[in-house]
This record gives structure tokens, sequence and C-alpha cells, in this order.
């Protein structure tokens, strides 16, 4: 044996390495177990971790500005956001350009929407920009036309923008047909002459086919065409090789465009609203203009991005980490009360005989297994001012009829449903705890001189701690992320941070602010686990026997 | 074997109920979305019933209209929109519209015209907020008091909220800032006409502020429509905010010593949208709805079951008793000239603007 130690491998029976072999049982045992939760697994994963990850990534997400206004973002690059001079006349063209394609996409009032969560008037200055940017450019548009009717049909239109092939195809489609419309393809000598205007006719084209399903060969050119063939032929794009389709009325056009009357959008947009000249709006776009943002995590900590930097909300915008304060105390609190009230219990329950204690366990069960919405409102008819509490209290002559004690719509409402709704998640790991502690040893104890209290309090104390351990954990998660309760009872005095969550994802729709929120609540959670497990020690934690 | 047969028996059948639809072109069932409650009854009695009659259509219940515009932006996302037509206040029509979640409608050739001929965009007016919104009632936020617990003196102004000394006790305001703000300013001396201008600065929102902080501590703040009637028939309040309707409920229909104060009511609106995304046949089917839904005698029925106003001008004439208790519904109308002395109109343009802003604002001062 030794020998065979020192010359070489252990061997299995079939000669392998007793190594490999081991390791290939163990891999396939594995394998099976792994089969055997996959379905649970995959199940998890795909409904529970994925949409929170999804989620979640949401408080960092902010490619809608770029998405939507990518030649004003790029256009930005340059500009110095911390000066006080607005952008460049290109920057408005850009805006210009932006906004009227984003506008047929019906995508510049959700920007707006965006933009309005970090500087209020954004919302209503992309609507109005978007009712009246079609006119803007439509100066180019009519002088084209004016000079030659050959620009006002979109059928002269293809031939010279598309590629041949392409227009014959297209022209032998009908929407009748039943067919896919052959997609549009640029013709290649006008996008190396014209590259604004071929730019600005791929995506009308692309508009048209993909998203409007209309028909391209009979529906006109947008404004932004114009105003992009104003700009190539201004600039001086040779078109003097260009021999195609509209070879005539291009250079026709070219000699006369210096001649064109021009419009300033930086004027035409300030003319729409005095916004466009405010360097606040400038300023808010280009900072949010990045594709990930710290915005929202900044807003959820009462802090905000700004040319300078992150810095404070002012005074009377704050109120999220006092927010996150209050949800956390308010949750030790209730802990707190759980374990009061829930220690008791558990001891009676667990040193009853057998069948009392059952039946006492169904009482405890009992209000578990009743709508948790159905106890909640049952403490506002207990708690509210003309209610069963406060009526009693008055009855007994211990509170006056006229300074009626407020037990709802404020923390102590709070603290006292919930610490009701959540007593059960106590006593269940206590009584399971308490359950195996042997009675031998208090009485051993006891046989040793010592009183009840010392008894109790050095031999039975210690052996329910993991008990409390365990409750506690489940009580404190469970209620720092509670939402109905506080919402219903909590007032304003008494409602957590996951009612801020809940009012960002239904009323306000500022999702990525919800997903920040919900992302520090988790990471708090998860770092408080964290500490719990540093001090107590998870393994001290049991939930039965 | 038995449970496959009868499995593959049921998808059969359902495809074949699938290709089988009403007029051909159109979904044979459809999803509708309201508020629930009083309100979704008289849509029931009004609308529902008659159509279901008319067309042999199925019409499915859903009452989400609170969460509507989230859950509207999640179906969307998912590509999976399942709502047909759905019940909105104006305010979400217009961000709805503005996410593109809503189809744009063109009342001239989708709505009914009045039975006069006069099109649909005149007969409606200026209550066709936005491009996607077609209303139905006019509705209004407004106060109601517990008759037993005001003395003497009933309230006559909304200035009665913001009075301590004269009645003393806790009032329910609804929990955001939109018409409290209004509210505060108009009963801190603001003139009504400047009201929106004064809300626009710092300085005005800070005065709203500090005047409803004068009554902070004897209110109680609600986000349901039915936590004020709640509390004044409970006796928990003396006065409270809410929908006229749900006032109209416990005046009317409960008998409690519970009156109106309409002054200073602010009007809104709320109506139907239609979702962008769906199908052909189920969006035919759904304007198919909207058109019958919307006439100027489906309008007028709807008052019959509940105490808000049609929203065409041709449909106030043919407003009736109630349905069960028999009395005259028109005195019981926000747009009645006795209850509309002093109005608003909530001012969508400003909010659309202002809200994201004394929203954090109002959030911040209530957690102080």
């Amino acid at each position: 044996m030794t020998d065979n130690v020192a010359n070489g491998p252990m061997l299995a029976a079939d000669g392998t390495s007793l190594k490999s072999s081991l390791n290939r049982a163990l891999r396939r045992q594995k394998l099976r177990a792994l089969m055997l939760i996959a379905p649970l697994l995959i199940f998890v994963l795909l409904t529970f971790v994925a949409p929170i990850v999804d989620m979640l990534f949401r408080s960092v997400e902010n490619q809608i500005v770029s998405d939507t206004l990518p030649r004003t973002v790029a256009s930005l690059k340059d500009w110095d956001e911390e000066g006080d001079t607005l952008p460049p006349p290109e920057t408005y063209k850009a805006l210009y350009e932006d906004i009227f394609v984003a506008k047929e996409r019906k995508l510049h009032t959700r920007l707006g929407s965006r933009l309005n969560y970090e500087l209020t008037g954004m919302s209503s200055l992309f609507r109005k920009t978007g009712r009246r940017v079609e006119d803007m450019g439509e100066v180019y548009q009519d002088q084209f036309e004016d000079l030659n009717p050959f620009w006002k049909d979109a059928e002269n239109w293809n031939p010279v923008m598309g590629a041949p092939a392409w227009v014959t195809a297209q022209n032998a489609w009908t929407k009748a047909s039943g067919r896919p419309q052959p997609a549009f393809v640029p013709n290649p000598a006008i996008a190396d002459i014209l590259p604004q205007t071929a730019a600005k006719f791929a995506l009308f084209a692309d508009f048209v086919q993909n998203e409007d399903n209309d028909n391209l060969s009979k529906t006109d050119p947008w404004a932004v065409v114009y105003s992009a063939l104003y700009d190539d032929l201004s600039t001086g794009a040779d078109i003097s090789g260009y021999t195609g389709p509209g070879a005539q009325e291009l250079q026709e056009a070219a000699a006369v465009v210096a001649s064109f009357e021009t419009v300033d959008f930086s004027a035409a947009m300030t003319k729409v609203d005095k916004d466009w000249s405010s360097l606040d709006v400038w300023q808010t776009l280009k900072v949010y203009s990045p594709d990930f943002t710290s915005g929202y995590f900044l807003n959820s900590i009462d802090m905000q991005k700004s040319v300078d930097g992150p810095e404070m909300r002012p005074e009377n915008q704050q109120f999220y980490i006092r927010l996150f304060v209050r949800t956390l105390i308010m949750s030790l609190v209730i802990t707190g009360s759980c374990i009061l009230l829930g220690y008791p219990v558990g001891f009676i329950l667990a040193n009853l005989p057998s069948k009392t204690a059952n039946l006492l366990m169904i009482l405890v069960l009992l209000p578990f297994w009743t709508s948790l919405l159905v106890r909640t409102s049952a403490w506002k008819v207990m708690l509210q001012q003309q209610g069963v509490v406060n009526d009693t209290l008055v009855w007994l002559g211990l509170v006056a009829d006229d300074s009626r004690l407020a037990l709802i719509n404020n923390s102590t409402g709070t603290v006292i449903a919930m610490t009701h709704i959540l007593l059960p998640f106590m006593i269940l790991p206590l009584y399971s705890v308490m359950k195996t502690i042997p009675v031998s040893y208090v009485r051993a104890a006891k046989s040793l001189g010592a009183t009840n209290w010392t008894a109790f309090w050095r031999v039975y104390f210690p052996q329910s701690v993991p008990g409390i351990g365990a409750g506690s954990i489940l009580v404190f998660i469970l209620s720092i992320g509670y939402y109905i309760t506080p919402e219903i009872v909590g007032g304003t005095s008494g409602s957590f941070i996951s009612n801020q969550i809940a009012y960002h994802i239904s009323s306000s729709l500022n999702w990525g602010l919800a997903a920040a929120l919900g992302a520090i609540l988790l990471v708090v959670v998860m770092g408080l686990y964290w500490a719990y497990d540093r001090i107590v020690g998870i393994d001290n934690v049991k939930l039965g026997g | 074997m038995k449970l496959t047969k009868t499995l593959l028996t049921t998808t059969a059948l359902t495809v074949a109920a699938g290709m089988v639809s009403a007029d051909g072109h159109m979904a044979s069932e459809m999803t509708i979305v309201s508020w629930g409650g009083a309100y979704s009854n008289s849509q029931q009695q009004a609308y529902h019933n008659p159509y279901m009659e008319k067309t042999g259509v199925t019409i499915i219940n859903d009452e989400s209209s609170a969460e509507a515009v989230a859950k509207l932006r999640a179906m969307n996302e998912a590509g999976n929109v399942t709502w047909d037509v759905v019940d909105v206040v104006a305010a979400d029509a217009l961000r709805l519209c503005d996410e593109g979640l809503a189809m744009e409608i063109d009342p001239d050739t989708m709505l009914a015209p009045a039975p006069d001929g006069t099109p649909a965009s005149e007969d409606f007016g200026d209550l066709l907020v936005g491009d996607c919104f077609i209303p139905q009632i006019v509705y209004s936020t407004t106060f109601g008091y517990r008759t037993d617990l005001v003395g003497d003196t009933p309230p006559t102004s909304v200035c009665a909220v913001f009075d301590l000394e004269a009645y003393p006790g806790k009032r329910a305001l609804e929990k955001r800032p939109i018409n409290n703000m209004e509210w505060a300013l108009l009963c801190d001396g603001v003139a009504k006409a400047d009201v929106y201008d004064v809300l626009e600065t710092e300085e005005g929102q800070q005065q709203a502020l500090d005047k409803l902080a004068t009554i902070k501590d004897s209110v109680i703040w609600w986000s349901a429509g039915a936590d004020t009637p709640q509390l004044l028939a409970d006796g928990e309040i003396v006065m409270g905010s809410t929908y006229n309707g749900r006032l109209f409920a416990v005046i009317e229909e409960q008998n409690q010593p519970v009156a109106m104060l309409w002054d200073a009511q602010v009007f809104d609106l709320d109506g139907w949208i239609i979702p962008t995304g769906l199908t052909p046949e189920r969006q035919a089917r759904a304007l198919d709805y909207i058109m019958f839904a919307t006439d100027t005698q489906r309008l007028a029925d709807q008052a019959k079951y509940i105490s808000y106003g049609p929203a065409r001008l041709s449909s106030a004439p043919l407003v009736g008793k109630h349905a069960e208790l028999g009395i005259e519904m028109a005195p019981h109308m926000p747009t009645d000239p006795e209850n509309a002395k002093n109005t608003f109109l909530y001012n969508y343009e400003f909010w659309a603007d202002y809200r994201d802003d004394i929203d954090a604002k109002f959030q911040a001062w209530l957690a102080q």
C-alpha cells in the first residue's frame, strides 16, 4: 500500500485515478441534486430574482435622454455648462431635429415627464415645443417647393434618395398586395454628396415604413429633410459630378440656395417658450444626458445633481433620510414590543399541558389566518377617537370626553396595529425553542439553591435567546418593508419608506426614484442582517428543535 | 387520459369561440377598467348592460382605475395590454397620452354627434382635455360637514376649514397638494384669479404650506375617496373634502347628519381612454363601445345612478330622477347654478408641470 502511494496515484478498480473517479461520482451526485432543485431554482430566478434585478436597474438607467435627443446630446458635449452662455446655434438646430423626430414618434412628452422630475416646467416645455415644432422648419420646405414643384412630390424624392433596385421594388409594391413593404435602401451616390439629407431621409423612411406602416411612395418627407437639404447645399455640397435622378433639380437648387431665407432656430425655439433661453433648462439637459445617472440615488438621500456636482436639496424638500431613520426606529420599537408581549405567551404555551397549549395556540394562529386588511381595518374601529378604546376609557372616567386620545393616524397607531399583526411571527419561534428546553434544568438550578428569578434568568432565559433572535429577525425584516398597515393607520407621522416607494410606483410614476429607494432599503436590511450575524451569530438563531 | 381529453376539448372550444367573434372583425369580449363601488355600478346600469344586450359582447369589469397609469405602463413594457377601455381622471389621461400609452381620439369621427346633429367636439366643448381623453362626467372635490357638530352657524365658505376657533375638531384633506394648496391661498387672502400665479413662486408655495400648517395638527389626510364619508359617518371629523358623489351617498342614501359645502368646489373630469397596442379587433370593439357609451342619452342615463354631471351639453336637459330614491338629481349636480356660485376648474397644465416639484415639498412638509 505504502509503495503504491509513493510510486504513483492511487488507482480505482477500473484503472483510473481514485481522485478523479471519486470526483466523477460526486459530480454526478451534485448534478442530480441540482436537477432536483432545478425547477424551483429556475422558477425563483425567472419570477423573483430577474424582475427585482430589472426593477433595481431602473435606479441608474437614463438612456431616454440620449435616445430621444441623440443629436442634441452629442452637440452639448462641447458646451461648457458651468459658464453663463447658452449653447451655440448648432445645438438649437440639433434640438429642432431631435424634437421633430421625437414628436413624430410621440416620444417627446415622455422625455418631458422624465425631465420634469428634475426641473419643474420641462413637461409643458416639451409638450408645447412638440406642438409647434412642425411649423418651424417649414420655411425651407416652402422655398424648395416654390423653386420647383418637383420637391413637393413624394414620388420624386424616392428615386433621388433610394438605391435604383429598391425604387423599382417600391414602385411595384402596393399595400393591397399584403406583402411587406421593401425596406428602404439609400442611394450611395447621394449619401456621399448629401450626407445630412440622406441621414434624415433614412430616419423618415424607417418611421413611415416600420412605425406608421404607410406607403413610402405616397408620404411627403418631413420638414427636417428639407432643412437638411438646405444645410448640405448651402455648405457647398459638390453635386456637379452627380448624374442620377433629380440631378437637374439639385443643381438648380444649389445655384440659388445662398439666397434662401434662413431660420434662426435658437430664436424660433425661444419664441415657442422663453425657457429655451434659460440656462437652467440646458444645464439640466446636460447633467442628465449620460446613459446612466446617479440622480435617483442622490435624490433618495435628499441630494441632487447640479453642474457643480452633488449637493444637498433645499431644506424644505429633504425628508427621505428622516423617513429611513423613522422606518428603522419604528421597526425596532415594533420588534421590541413583540418580544415583550410574545415572550410570556410563548413561555406559557411551552409549559402548559399540550392539550391546553394546543387550544391556546389556535388563539394565536386564528388572527394569523385572518386577512391582513380586515385586521388593520378592525384596528381603525378600535382606535379612532370615537372608537371602542376611547369610548371605554371615557366611560371609565379615565379620559375626559373632550380630550380623547389620538391613537390612530400617527405612529402610535402603526406600532399598535403592526405589533398585533406581527406577533405570531415572534410567538411561534419562541414557542418552538422553549418547547425544547428541558424542565429538569430549571429544577436542577432550584435544587441547587437558586431563587425563581435566578433560575429563570441564569438558566432558562439564555437557552431561549435563539428563539428571540429568530423572532426578532423575522419581525424586524417584515416590518421594515411593511406597506399596507402604515398606509391605513399611520397617518403622516406613522408612514414608512415603503409607502413612499408605493407612491412613486403608482402615483408619481417616478420609477427610477422608487427603484433607488428600494435598492437602498434592500442594502440596509442586508447590512443589518450582516451586523446581526457578526454580533449574535446566525447559528444562534433557531426556528425550532 | 380523461384530463387530456377535457383539455383538448376546452382548447378547441376556446379557439373556435375566438374565431367566431360577434361581428366578424370585432372582439367578443372586452375588459373595462373603472373605479368600483357606486360609480362602477352606475356605469354597469347605464352603459354596460345596454351594450351587452345590444351586441352580445361579454364585458369584464376590473376595478383598477386608481393605479391605471402605473399598470398600463407596466403592461405596455411587457407588451401585453389586457385592458380595452379604461376610466381615468383627466390628469391621468393627459399623462397616458404624453407617455404614448393612450390612443388619440378624433371626437368628430369617433364619437356620436348630439341628437340635433351638433358634432361631438362642440357638444363636449372645453371638456375635451388633451388628445386622448373622452370625457364622461364632471365631478367636483368639495367639502361635507357634520350638521350636528358645527353649532348654530353652519359654514358657508371654504375658509371654515381653516377656522379652528369657530369650527373646532378634526378635518379630512386629501394627502396631496392639488386642491389643498389652492384653498389655502384662497383663504390666505389671495384673489381667485391670482392663485396659480402665486403658486408658481417659491414664496407662494411656502405661503400655502404655512396656511395649511395652521391646521396641520387637526387634519386627517386621506388617500381613498371612501375615507372622508366614513370619517364623517363615524363623527371622527367635523368636515372633510371628498368627491361630491360620495357625499351624496352619505347624505341621501345613508341619511347621515351631513351637509354639502359647495363653496370653492374644484371641478374635475373623469372619462375614458383606449390603450395603445390593442389588436385591430379589440380596438374596433373598444371604439364601438365608446361611440355607444358616450352618446347623449347614455351620459344622461348615468346621472340616474350617481350625482355626477354628464360631460355633454346636450345631456344636461335629459337628467331626471334618481333610479331608486326617486329624487330630482339636478340640484345635486356640481354644475347646478345654485351649487356652482364659486368654483375652480382643475388646472391641468399647471399641475402637469408643478406636480413633481410641489409634491416633493408637500411630502417633506407632511413628514416634518
